[in-house]
Parts: C-alpha cells; sequence; structure tokens
C-alpha cells in the first residue's frame, strides 16, 4: 500500500492533480456561493430588513469570531486532524483576561488581546506537543484538554463571573468600538484573513501545512517536518482561540466559566460548509469564510423570519445538510466534465 | 528511503501486519486497563466508606452502563476509520417517537418500544446511506448535519413538552433487577458478548478490521465496503435507540433534549479502550475495561463530592494518560 | 520483566495523580468546608444540587444554603453537574443515595424525569425538596419558591407599562423553550396583560436565546429589526436581559426601547446606572438558599412534615409557613425585590 502511494506522488503527477483540484475548489465556491445567494433572496421576501445596512453589519459583527476560528480549524482539518478544545480554551483565556483587567482596569486593549493570544498559544502549545511528539490522536488529545481547559476555567473563576461594571471602558470597547465606520471586530476578522491568506499562499510553512495534509508520506520524504507543522498549526488554532476569547468577553461584557460551550461544533460546521475535507489536504480561505456566513446568516435570518423556536434546530440541520449534498453534486458535475474534455 | 519511512511513519501499521506482535501489545494495553481499573477500585475504597460493597458496586452499574451500548458499534465505526457523532440525537430522537407513539398515537407500550428501535435503525441507516452514497464526504460531515437535523426533528414533535406517565413495567429497564442483578448489566453483558463474537469471530468482523486497515484493498479483495459500513452505521442506530428505551426508562419521560453530549462520552470511552481513531485496531475487552473505569471512577469520586469541574479535569487526564504511556513505550523502544 | 516494571510504574504513577487531585481538593476547596470531620461524628448530611456548576445565580445560592447548614452546625455537601441536564442529577442523586445524607435540595434540570430517582431517595428515608425550580409534586416533600410566580409575571408587566406609558409594542426574551420556570412566568404575564388597564399594550413576540450569549444578541437583534416599533422588552432571564441591556447599549437605544425583567445586579448594573434598563427584579439567590436550608433541616429534625399550616422558623429570613402548591405544598419567601439607580451600587457587589 505504502509504495503505491508512493508512486501516485511523483512530482509529474501532483502538478496534475493541483491543477484538477484547484479547478474544482473554486468551483465547489460557486455552488455555496449560489446556495446563499438563493438563501439570502429567500429571506429578504419574507422579512424586508434583512439586507439593510445595519443587519448586515450586524450579522458581520457576529460572525466575526467565527469566521476567525474557522480560519484556525481550516488549517487543523488540512492536516488531517481536528480540534474539539477550542471552546474551552476561550473560555479560559475570556476569564483570566476578564479576571486581570477587572483587577487593572488601566491595560490597555492591545494588552489585553495579546495577553489573550499568550494564553491561547500556551494552550494551542500543549496539544500540538501532544499531537506530534507523543503522536497522540487529535480527536482524543483535544476532547480530553477541552475536560481539563473547560475544568481550568472553572478553578479560576471559582464560581464568580466578572460583569460589565468591573471591566474598563477601554476593553468592552473593543468589541463596539468603529475604525472608519466598520466595527473593530470585522476589522480584526479582515487582518486574520489577510495574515493567513500571507501566511497560506506564499510562505514556505504555509505551503508545507497544506503538503502534510495532502499526502503525509510523500511530505515527510520530501524533508518536511511533520512535528514541526503540527506545532504550528495548533499553536495558531490556540492563537486564534485565546484572541477570541478576549473578543468575546468585550463583546458580551461578561465572562462565565460556561463560555462558548459547544462552540467548536459551529465553527467546524462553517469550515466542512466552506468545502475543507476532514480527510485533510484541500481547503480554501475563501471556502471557511463563505461558510461561516453561511452559518452567521442562519444564525441571524432564522429569529427574523418569525420561524417556531422548535423548528430552528430542524431547519439549519436540513440547510446545512442540504448545502453540503448540493456541494458534492457540483463537484461530481464538474468532475465528470473535466473527464470529458481531457477524452476529446 | 522507503524501508526507512515505513520504519518510522507506518509503524504501527507494520506492528499491526506481523500477528505475534499485535498480540503482545494488545496484551499490555488490557492489562495497563485492568491495572487502571484495579488503581480506580483501590483509590475509590480508600477515599468513601460506602464505595466497597455489593450494593453499592451493583447499583452504580445501573448509572454508568445506559451509554455503553453505544460504545460497541462506535469501536466498529472507530476501526473502519469512520465516526458518528449523531448517537446522542439518535438517543432524543428515538426516544421522543417511543413517548409519542405511546402517549399520543395510543399505541401499546411494547410496540413502542419497538418502534423507537426501528427509529434508531431509520437514523443509522440514513447516516450509512449518506456516508456510502457520497463517500467524498467524510463521516464527521454527515452526522455533524444528521445530529443537528435529528435533534430538530425532536424538538418539532414535543416542542416544550415532556411525555411521559410510562406503563408500571417499563421502569423495570432501568430501574429492574433479576436475581439481584441489574437488568442493565445483564443485557449489557449479552451485548458486550455478542459484538465481542462479531468482531472478533466472524467474517463481517474480519470485514471491518479489512476496512480499517485498507477500504480500497478490501474493496478490491472483495469485501462489500459499503453494505459492512450500512451494518454498522445502522448497529450504532440501533444501540442509541436501545439507550433511549433505558434512559427513558430511568427518567420515566423523555424531552427532546436528552442524551446531550452523550457522543463525546461515548468516543472517549472507545479511545480509552484502546480503539484506534487511525483505524484498523482495537479489541472489544479493552472497551468494556474502559467504560467501567470511566463509570466507576465518576461514581466513585462522586461519593466524596469531587466537584464536577475537578473530576473533568481528571477524566480529561485519565484519558490522555493512557494514550501517552503507549507511545512513549513505543518510542523507547 | 521490564515491560511489567513500566507497567507498574505507570499504574503507581497514575495512582498518585488521582490521590493528588482528590487530596488537594478535599483541603483546599471552600465546597466542602466539614470534610476533615469525621463521617459518623452524628452531623447530620444535608445535600444541595443546583443545575450546573459556574452557574453565578446558582453559586449564590449555593453560598446561602451553606451558610443555613452552617448556623444549624449540620455538613453541607454542595453539588452541581457539568452540563444542565436531568441525566447528570440523577447520577449525583443515587451517588448522594449512596452516602446517606439526610436530605437533599435540588433545582431540577426537568420537572419530570427526576421522579424515579427522588422517589428512590425518599424511600431511603431522604428529605427531598425542591428549590428555585421546581420537580413534580410526587418527586418532593415540599417546594421552595422564591417568589409567587403569579406576582413575578405581574410585576414586569407594571414595570414595562409604567416604562412606555401604556402604551406600544413589546416583546418577551426568554431562556430555552423548554424553561419551566420561565414558561410559567410568560404565563402569568400574559394572564395579566387581559387585564383592561393594559389594552394598548401588545406583545408582538416571545423569542427564545436559549440563554447562551451570542444567541440571546441575535434574538435581540431580530427582534429590533423585525419589529421597528417596539418600545420594550422583558427579559425574565438574568442571560438575556443583560445581552438585551448590551444590544441596546451598543445600539444607542437607550430611552427609546425599554428593557426590564429578572437579572443579576452585578451583571445589570451598568445598564441600570446608564438608563438603558431603568429598574429590574429579582430575589436574592442567597436568601432562597438559605430558607432552603433550615427547610430541610426542619425536615429532617421533624419539626414540620411539608403539610400545608406547618409553621417553622428560617433563621434570620423569619417564620415561614408551608402553603398549598397545586398538587404539592411549597414555601413562599416573597415579592420579587426591586433593583433601580438608588440601591444597584450596593447590590452590584452582593451578587
Amino acid at each position: 500500500m505504502s509504495t503505491s502511494m508512493m508512486d501516485e506522488t511523483l512530482p509529474t503527477n501532483i502538478e496534475k492533480k493541483e491543477s484538477k483540484l484547484a479547478k474544482i475548489g473554486q468551483f465547489r465556491e460557486i455552488g455555496l456561493l449560489v446556495f446563499i445567494v438563493i438563501l439570502v433572496i429567500a429571506v429578504q421576501l419574507r422579512n424586508s430588513s434583512f439586507l439593510t445596512l445595519e443587519n448586515i453589519s450586524d450579522m458581520a459583527t457576529n460572525t466575526a469570531i467565527l469566521s476567525i476560528l474557522a480560519v484556525g480549524m481550516m488549517l487543523v482539518l488540512v492536516t488531517r486532524g481536528i480540534d474539539l478544545s477550542i471552546g474551552a480554551t476561550l473560555a479560559l483565556s475570556g476569564m483570566i483576561v476578564a479576571q486581570f483587567v477587572s483587577n487593572h482596569s488601566g491595560t490597555s486593549p492591545i494588552v489585553a488581546i495579546l495577553m489573550g493570544i499568550g494564553i491561547g498559544i500556551l494552550c494551542g502549545l500543549v496539544i500540538g506537543g501532544l499531537v506530534s511528539y507523543l503522536g497522540v490522536l487529535p480527536i482524543i488529545a483535544t476532547l480530553a484538554m477541552m475536560n481539563i481547559f473547560r475544568g481550568l476555567t472553572y478553578m479560576v473563576s471559582n464560581g464568580k463571573w466578572i460583569s460589565s461594571y468591573q471591566m474598563p471602558e477601554s476593553f468592552v470597547g473593543i468589541a463596539t468600538s468603529k475604525l472608519l465606520g466598520v466595527n473593530t471586530l470585522i476589522i480584526i476578522a479582515l487582518i486574520v484573513y489577510a495574515f493567513a491568506i500571507y501566511f497560506i499562499g506564499h510562505t514556505r510553512t504555509g505551503r508545507q501545512i497544506y503538503a502534510v495534509g495532502s499526502n503525509p508520506e510523500s511530505a515527510k520524504v520530501t524533508g518536511i517536518s511533520e512535528k514541526k507543522v503540527f506545532i504550528i498549526v495548533y499553536t495558531l488554532m490556540g492563537g486564534l482561540s485565546g484572541l477570541s476569547g478576549v473578543l468575546w468577553v468585550s463583546k458580551f461584557a461578561s465572562a462565565q466559566g460556561d463560555t462558548a460551550t459547544g462552540y467548536e461544533l459551529s465553527v467546524i460546521a462553517a469550515c466542512i460548509l466552506g468545502g475543507v475535507s476532514i480527510a485533510g489536504g484541500a481547503g480554501k480561505l475563501s471556502g471557511v469564510i463563505l461558510g461561516a456566513f453561511l452559518i452567521g446568516i442562519l444564525n441571524n435570518a432564522l429569529p427574523l423570519l418569525n420561524v417556531s423556536p422548535f423548528w430552528q434546530k430542524g431547519i439549519e440541520g436540513s440547510i446545512i445538510l442540504a448545502a453540503v449534498l448540493l456541494n458534492v453534486m457540483v463537484k461530481r458535475g464538474v468532475e465528470r466534465n473535466n473527464l470529458l474534455k481531457r477524452r476529446v | 528511503m522507503a524501508s526507512k519511512m515505513e520504519e518510522t511513519y507506518v509503524h504501527r501499521k507494520l506492528e499491526a501486519h506481523k500477528p505475534f506482535s499485535t498480540k503482545q501489545f494488545f496484551l499490555q494495553w488490557e492489562w495497563l486497563l485492568v491495572l487502571i481499573l484495579i488503581g480506580v477500585m483501590v483509590l475509590n475504597t480508600l477515599l468513601s466508606p460506602y464505595f466497597l460493597n455489593v450494593t453499592s458496586l451493583r447499583d452504580a452499574t445501573m448509572i454508568f452502563l445506559d451509554k455503553s451500548f453505544i460504545v460497541f458499534p462506535m469501536a466498529f465505526i472507530m476501526i473502519m476509520r469512520e465516526i458518528d457523532i449523531s448517537v446522542g440525537s439518535t438517543v432524543a430522537l428515538s426516544s421522543v417517537v417511543m413517548a409519542t407513539a405511546y402517549n399520543v398515537l395510543g399505541m401499546p407500550m411494547e410496540v413502542a418500544v419497538i418502534i423507537c428501535l426501528l427509529v434508531g435503525a431509520l437514523c443509522g441507516l440514513l447516516n450509512g446511506l449518506l456516508i456510502t452514497k457520497f463517500p467524498e464526504l467524510s463521516a464527521v460531515i454527515v452526522t455533524l448535519a444528521t445530529m443537528i437535523l435529528y435533534r430538530g426533528i425532536a424538538y418539532i414533535i414535543l416542542e416544550d413538552q415532556a411525555s411521559g406517565n410510562f406503563p408500571e413495567w417499563f421502569g423495570f429497564f432501568g430501574w429492574g433487577y433479576i436475581f439481584g442483578v441489574p437488568f442493565i448489566l445483564i443485557v449489557f453483558v449479552i451485548i458486550a458478548v455478542v459484538f465481542g463474537l462479531l468482531l472478533h469471530k466472524t467474517s463481517f468482523g474480519r470485514r471491518v478490521f479489512a476496512i480499517g486497515h485498507n477500504d480500497v484493498a478490501s474493496k478490491f479483495s472483495g469485501v462489500n465496503v459499503n453494505r459492512t459500513k450500512l451494518i454498522v452505521y445502522t448497529l450504532a442506530g440501533v444501540m442509541a435507540a436501545l439507550t433511549a428505551v433505558f434512559l427513558a426508562s430511568r427518567m420515566g419521560s423523555t424531552r427532546p433534549n436528552i442524551a446531550n453530549g452523550y457522543e463525546l462520552d461515548v468516543i472517549a470511552m472507545a479511545a480509552l479502550g484502546g480503539i484506534s481513531t487511525a483505524g484498523g485496531k482495537g479489541r472489544l475487552i479493552g472497551t468494556v475495561i474502559a467504560i467501567f473505569i470511566i463509570g466507576y471512577l465518576q461514581y466513585g469520586l462522586g461519593l466524596i463530592n469531587i466537584p464536577s469541574q475537578t473530576l473533568m479535569i481528571i477524566i480529561g487526564a485519565l484519558l490522555l494518560f493512557a494514550v501517552i504511556v503507549p507511545k512513549v513505550k513505543e518510542m523507547r523502544r | 520483566m521490564k515491560k511489567l516494571f513500566m507497567l507498574i510504574v505507570t499504574s503507581v504513577l497514575l495512582l498518585g495523580v488521582l490521590a493528588a487531585c482528590s487530596q488537594g481538593n478535599s483541603s483546599g476547596d471552600s465546597q466542602k468546608p466539614s470534610k476533615d470531620k469525621e463521617d459518623d461524628s452524628g452531623q447530620k448530611k444535608y445535600a444541595f444540587i443546583f443545575k450546573n456548576t459556574g452557574n453565578p445565580y446558582g453559586e449564590k445560592m449555593m453560598d446561602g444554603f451553606e451558610e443555613a447548614i452552617k448556623e444549624l452546625d449540620g455538613e453541607a455537601i454542595l453539588r452541581a453537574p457539568d452540563q444542565p441536564t436531568a441525566e447528570a442529577q440523577i447520577q449525583i442523586i443515587e451517588q448522594l443515595i449512596t452516602q446517606k445524607v439526610d436530605s437533599i435540595t435540588i433545582a431540577g434540570n426537568d420537572p419530570d424525569a427526576l421522579q424515579p430517582a427522588l422517589t428512590k431517595a425518599m424511600d431511603a428515608g431522604i428529605k427531598v425538596i425542591s428549590v428555585d425550580s421546581a420537580v413534580n409534586a410526587k418527586s418532593r416533600i415540599t417546594h421552595v419558591n422564591q417568589a409567587d410566580p403569579e406576582a413575578i409575571g405581574r410585576v414586569q408587566i407594571e414595570a414595562i407599562s409604567e416604562m412606555i406609558g401604556g402604551k406600544g409594542q413589546i416583546a418577551i426574551l426568554s431562556a430555552t423553550s423548554q424553561a419551566t420556570n420561565q414558561n410559567l412566568w410568560i404565563e402569568y404575564m400574559q394572564k395579566e396583560l387581559e387585564k383592561d388597564e393594559y389594552k394598548d399594550i401588545e406583545l408582538v413576540k416571545v423569542a427564545y436565546g436559549d440563554d447562551l450569549r451570542d444567541k440571546s444578541v441575535s434574538e435581540t437583534e431580530a427582534l429590533l429589526k423585525t419589529y421597528p416599533k417596539l418600545k420594550g422588552i422583558i427579559a425574565p432571564t438574568t442571560v438575556g436581559i443583560a445581552a438585551a441591556g448590551k444590544v441596546l447599549t451598543d445600539k444607542g437605544l437607550k430611552g427609546k426601547v425599554m428593557l426590564t425583567g429578572l437579572g443579576l445586579p452585578s451583571e445589570m448594573a451598568s445598564y441600570i446606572e446608564s438608563g438603558v434598563c431603568p429598574w429590574m427584579y429579582l430575589w436574592n439567590p442567597i436568601d432562597v438558599g438559605y430558607a432552603a436550608g433550615y427547610t430541610a433541616s426542619a425536615l429532617v429534625k421533624g419539626d414540620i412534615e411539608g403539610k400545608v399550616g406547618d409553621k417553622f422558623e428560617a433563621g434570620r429570613t423569619g417564620a415561614k409557613e408551608v402553603v398549598e402548591d397545586g398538587d404539592g405544598t411549597q414555601i413562599m419567601l416573597g415579592e420579587p425585590f426591586k433593583f433601580e439607580k438608588s440601591n444597584i451600587a450596593e447590590w452590584k457587589e452582593v451578587y
């Protein structure tokens, strides 16, 4: 089995495979985009306040944190991993930072953000170490660390919580202030995307992540350190979770032990909607951002549509399933076309 | 070059091909689990005067065995390198349909229980169909979507209501004894034996392992991969429905929000039991021991009223510990 | 031989870790104050089970319960599952039965699903009472009710009516669609709204934020957009009212859309001080836990049997009487307390 895999990864084959993958990738996003456009039109017909500037801005603000996490999760999924601990990391970093700023009201928001990122990076390093140096499977390592980080959050908080009056204005302002008329959360998210585009497309390490994901054995042969890639990916994910922790606490002006429980599933859903393959190797940033937006639209539109609360979950599940299946259909269609072209 | 790579990267896979070393490896693994279990029992006995007596040990099994039924088919699924995270929602949906069949449609409870199992089978079958018909989609995607969908349907059926008032005899599932042995323990033993034989003594079980090792190769060597997957996912649905029966009996009623997060508990038990999510490996006896380790650990530490947040940390640490130890040993060799 | 050695070393290590965890905990954790005392010192054991861990409101209630039990020289066992589910509470009940506690006080995650487990506890001679969120009459001896649900519904409608001048559209932002407490209060609110004096007030929607921050924010934003003429929001849940307060503040809707409901003073302090929420209500969870502790003790000591007309002294909260409640009985603690600008500063430090 291993020898056949080796044959497949001869340089010429790689080229062919990549160009095909790129095409499919583009078409896959179009499928998702069409789905989103149809959904948006349908919602707009039922409630005209959906496509107002205010609502779009609200939607973008509410989706910013989700999309930041989705960028990190994409890289994790690309390396055939998964990270279930992000909700707990987010809560831990949010809680510690909130406690710190409530005791040191002069803290600059930048320091608070850096602190959150630092805590997240520490959490991510632990997971990265477990996955790379001890070879623990990502799902198990992150499941275990999810328990541990969540438990630590409760311990750190000691049953107390941080309320808005304990937080300095400047800290709460991280999520409410505007820069050039755009909410800071959206700007932070845009910075994260820009960084990700550069990192994935224009750095050695970024390409290595994809190489490890699409074919670990050949990546190894070509001298890429799998361990290094794993550490980097989980540390990045941790850092982004830590950042999101600060943003979350600032946005909702409240830090509690049970912050963002189960949020990891929304993030993973956004990624797979965006066409990231859990089998590794494939995943485009534009797709993931679209996926995050689809989840954001669902969260925003279902309340606007006056859907009975009991139907919301059912509708959400059906739409996710439909979007995923539609993607596959489109992809199959594209593949068939490609094959036909080749024969001619 | 290739041989070097095989030695390091595919080390574990290769190991599994050699029957002798595989056996030894697993022997060690299960011994470790047994030792941990003994450790847990000793620790609990030292910490709480209420732990070590027949009633206590017996009744504890009634608390933690409900979700254990799902661990076995989950082990099959994980051996095939897949996963099913919709099982918790399947529990909720099948129990809600059962309660509705009995209370609203006026069916006899026996029929309602059968319907419950059928609904579970249907949920599992749908998962299996989606996964086999759309091989591009990984099992995580499919079951994540159906996880939301199944629970959504449960909400649509029961809304904010609870449904209960089951007949007296139905309480026997969760609370009854046969000759002083909890009924759920008897069922558990039977199911464990059936699944154990299925996995280790039948050609079906060998197919499951073959798919886990290399599904493409097994397809070419005549294994009907899709049918095997369909059967395993359906089994997972049926076991989730069985859990629903026991859970509903234990609670005397059901609601759309029951069994939330069961999937992660189940996956943790299977992983602790030595089922590797990298596929192709695992023995069912390990999962049985793991179920008892986690169950008695939670129960025993509950007896000395450890706060649940500490318990979370301990369970997390135990899970890590159990997966790291063999790795460290592997590395030292 | 080497392998055997490894096994022994690892298992000893594991034992050490576990022992360290539990030891460190029992000595250093405030949750178990009397653990160092001997188990059979004749002290009565009073257990309290809240809905889930890390819930501020519940932590305060447990503080009050512990305070009462200390005054009564008993041992307080405070438990809460990590997830707010009935299944997890059943596990804890079983563990408490095995420990032979004398009473269990529970804030139920489900009114019916705990019945078999609590019945088993009562059959074992354990006095079971519910507090905050009632369990059904068959699974408890009595219920300690924080405030009359009719009064809770009524005062909130009175408040919103006064705030919006008795005229206009209002909406309710609740917890989950399954929350029994909230559903009961909303029922009473709707009943209150039928009165003639509120004929100009229109309840346009009951939204559910599931007690999640992000969902509560989305739901509040949706309310504001779908009903541009909305004048008031009632949020009878601590998470919901804080989320709504945040949205109204961020959108600069202070004075345009009024907010009231049930909230924690500390969480709501900034919004009450700024005037986004002119005033709101809650009872003191510390007192609720405290009274529950005295009720449990009175039952265990045999001072009362939980029948209608039983009377007892509940420490600093004064004399209490058992009254009727549907099929069962309950102890009523009084009217909900009003938090406004003048008193919020002193209360925000408390809880």
